[in-house]
């Protein structure tokens, strides 16, 4: 693929834009190479020599960094570019399972795309989700504790158009590659106020000492040996401490 | 009534437009800032030093310490960077924290750029995580309406100005060194230490990296006061902290608490193991900490305690696994993680990352035999202690603490010909149709 000159006069004042956020200019080059991957959807060789011109690096310096990085693609992944974690947590809660499922599914490997061109398929490593255990993300929005079967029904909504998928905790209409690449390059959709981002294991620990009337800041002093010897300033919480109905083994529910 | 929980950062994550300004006002947010904006700079670091909060991205060096590391005077530009970055596996807190309540980082951001004298500060977030970027941007962008960013904030005469950098997927970008180098546009490899940040930083200027969660503690550090926060937790380990359970246990997710609780504790308030099985082993702090067993329930969750029993609190991220998992398929995904997330910079790590896979595939296809477990010690060994950053170091403390307390499984795989365990049993719809 090749930048137009069109594309080019739209992409200058973007990248001027990513440069004018720094001191030093070539720390725009990661989000710059994001901003490549929203045009084209991966790196091309235009791409990478846009990158180097805007930053008056050689083309092998902007190389070696794109290499480096693994949300950099080398060639087309899928509008819908599906990750599943098989690290250690998440393999054995059944992202295992739930990749090979999907390999059969869609007919295509690791790293390789539907010849629809809608969704490609990468295994991932640890998300900073493994409280939602197994993991799958789509254009990196989480689909928290899949299933096989619900990661088909997934796959199977995103080729037949992504109309009423959202993610579990993220925004409530799914980006394509393209523009989730533009968020990454640092221009943000109008999404960040949508969707639920706090589910149970979010507020699993808050659950639990809201029904003991636990909170850090106003706990009477000195009634517990983990309690504030003082306190000032205002509580984040400000309801007062509800009075506690079991013994502090927490089993309330 | 002891506090055995203490929601502050995680206290009202169940409002809707928790990641609001308004919501965080509402529950005493942006009370800190005008407090530390009328101290002196110096006055801020002592308080952060008298919290004696220690760094809660794993290391756990002392916050006040390193601020108070940044040279006074000079002509260089200070920088403070927050370390987002977010990635080792198991650690799942500041991306909860930072869907859910951004702007008590953005409000820490401000305190800790107030009293290192930085002007200009940077949130380095791993790139897989969109939402968040969203909210991160959004979070910045209402601070700076209200004023809370930018020229002569709240009329304290002191400007900020703050840049959400999205990282690109590179694990190694975690290390803070390799953090400096990738956001000022390098492969992200790790630098030689000395000269640590405080002293040549990003853009060789002096700079504070610090993680999420160690920033966002700052506003309440600021507005209860250091004895406060300092009166929770254990005598050389203050404060409370986020830790996160995952894995087989029926409520797994968020619980913040002062450090020293047990895991006998908090597995209580997680309502216990799934039913019908029992804990078999369990990270205290992430993938490169030592493993427990159920032998060490009892452990306060402490810096000391937990290096006394063998391993380290690390990001108190605790993954558990009950009797189904097999610990050899747990220990090889996690060394597979190292050997993918090698930065390739030394010898050691990324050679060595390749031999322990290699011998552990072994091990679990039923080809390895008990020298083999002596060859991976000897290797480990041989990697630790020898590596350019503490990435080569994690390598060991999965394997030798595997083999310390499962040498006989190991040695199963062998008799059996393969590994003996039924990974469909693990599985969480198992799980759910059991
Ligand atoms: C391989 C590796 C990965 C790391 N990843 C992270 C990370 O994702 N987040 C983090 O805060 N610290 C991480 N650290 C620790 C940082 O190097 C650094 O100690 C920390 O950001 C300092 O912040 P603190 O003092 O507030 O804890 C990592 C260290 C290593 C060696
Ligand atoms: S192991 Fe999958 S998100 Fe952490």
């Amino acid at each position: 693929m090749a930048l137009s000159q069109e594309a080019r006069a739209r992409l200058e004042p973007d990248a001027a834009q990513i440069i004018g956020r720094y001191p030093v200019s070539r720390s725009a080059l990661l989000p710059l190479l994001h901003l490549m991957q929203a045009e084209e959807g991966y790196l091309t060789e235009d791409g990478l020599e846009f990158c180097a011109e805007q930053l008056g690096l050689t083309k092998a310096e902007v190389t070696a960094v794109a290499s480096f990085y693994t949300m950099y693609k080398h060639h087309p992944v899928g509008d819908y570019h599906v990750g599943v974690c098989t690290n250690s947590l998440c393999g054995v809660m059944g992202g295992d399972a739930i990749l090979a499922d999907l390999e059969d599914h869609l007919g295509i490997g690791d790293d390789e795309t539907t010849p629809d061109g809608k969704v490609s398929l990468e295994h991932l490593e640890c998300n900073a989700a493994c409280d939602y255990a197994p993991v799958v993300m789509v254009n990196w929005e989480f689909f928290d504790n899949q299933t096989p079967q619900s990661a088909r029904n997934l796959v199977d909504g995103l080729r037949s158009g992504p109309e009423g998928i959202s993610p579990t905790r993220g925004a409530p209409r799914l980006c394509t590659w393209k523009q989730a690449s533009r968020i990454l390059a640092g221009f943000p959709d109008d999404q960040a106020a949508g969707g639920n981002t706090a589910g149970e294991p979010s507020l699993a620990g808050l659950n639990v000492a809201e029904e003991q009337g636990w909170t850090p800041g106003d706990d009477p002093a000195g009634t517990g040996s983990s309690g504030p010897s003082g306190s000032g300033g205002s509580p984040r919480r400000a309801a007062a401490p509800r009075p506690t109905s079991g013994n502090g083994n927490g089993k309330t529910k | 009534m002891t506090t055995v929980l203490t929601p502050e950062l995680t206290a009202f994550w169940d409002e809707p437009g928790s990641f609001t300004l308004a919501a965080y006002k509402r529950h005493g947010g942006y009370v800190a800032l005008p407090k530390a904006l009328a101290m002196q700079p110096d006055e801020v670091v002592q308080t952060m030093k008298d919290s004696v909060l220690r760094g809660r991205g794993g290391a756990g060096f002392p916050t006040g310490l390193k601020w108070g590391f940044i040279p006074k005077g000079g002509d260089k530009p200070h920088y403070l960077v927050v370390n987002a970055d977010e990635s080792e596996p198991g650690a799942c807190k500041d991306m909860p924290t930072l869907l859910n309540n951004p702007q008590a980082l953005i409000e820490g951001i401000v305190i800790a750029s107030y009293a290192i004298d930085a002007h200009r500060a940077f949130i380095y977030v791993r790139g897989e995580v969109l939402h968040v970027i969203r909210r991160l941007h959004f979070a910045v962008a209402e601070a700076y309406e209200a004023g809370y960013l930018g020229t002569d904030i709240l009329g304290s005469g002191f400007d900020l100005e703050v840049v959400v950098h999205s990282g690109a997927g590179a694990y190694i970008c975690g290390e803070e060194t390799a953090l400096l180098d990738s956001l000022e546009g390098y492969r992200g490899q790790p630098r030689l230490k000395p000269p640590f940040p405080a002293v040549a930083g990003l853009y060789a200027c002096p700079t504070v990296v610090n993680n999420v969660e160690s920033i966002a503690t700052v506003p309440y550090i600021l507005s209860h006061g250091a004895g406060d926060f300092a009166s929770y937790g254990t005598e050389k380990s203050k404060g409370f902290g986020i830790f996160s359970l995952s894995g087989h246990v029926t409520r797994p997710g968020q619980y913040e608490a002062p450090l020293g609780v047990t895991l006998r504790t908090l597995l209580d308030l997680a309502g216990g193991m799934r039913s019908g099985h029992r804990l078999k082993f369990w990270t205290p702090g992430g993938s490169s900490t030592p493993l427990f067993t159920d032998e060490h329930l009892d452990v306060p969750l402490d810096y000391e305690s937990v290096a006394k029993a063998g391993s380290m609190l690390g990001t108190r991220s605790i993954q558990l696994f009950d009797e189904t998992t097999c610990v050899v398929r747990v220990v090889l995904r996690w060394i597979k993680f190292y050997e993918h997330e090698s930065c390739g910079k030394c010898t050691p790590c990324r050679e060595g990352s390749w031999w322990v896979v290699q011998l552990l595939e072994q091990l679990e296809r039923g080809e390895g035999s008990e020298a083999d477990l002596d060859k991976l010690l000897d290797i480990c060994g041989n990697i630790t202690g020898r590596a350019f950053c503490a990435l080569g170091d994690s390598i060991e403390a999965p394997v030798r603490s595997s083999i310390r307390y499962f040498k006989d499984e190991y040695l199963e795989h062998q008799r059996h010909g393969g590994c003996p365990f039924d990974p469909a049993a693990s599985t969480l719809f198992a799980m759910e149709s059991a």
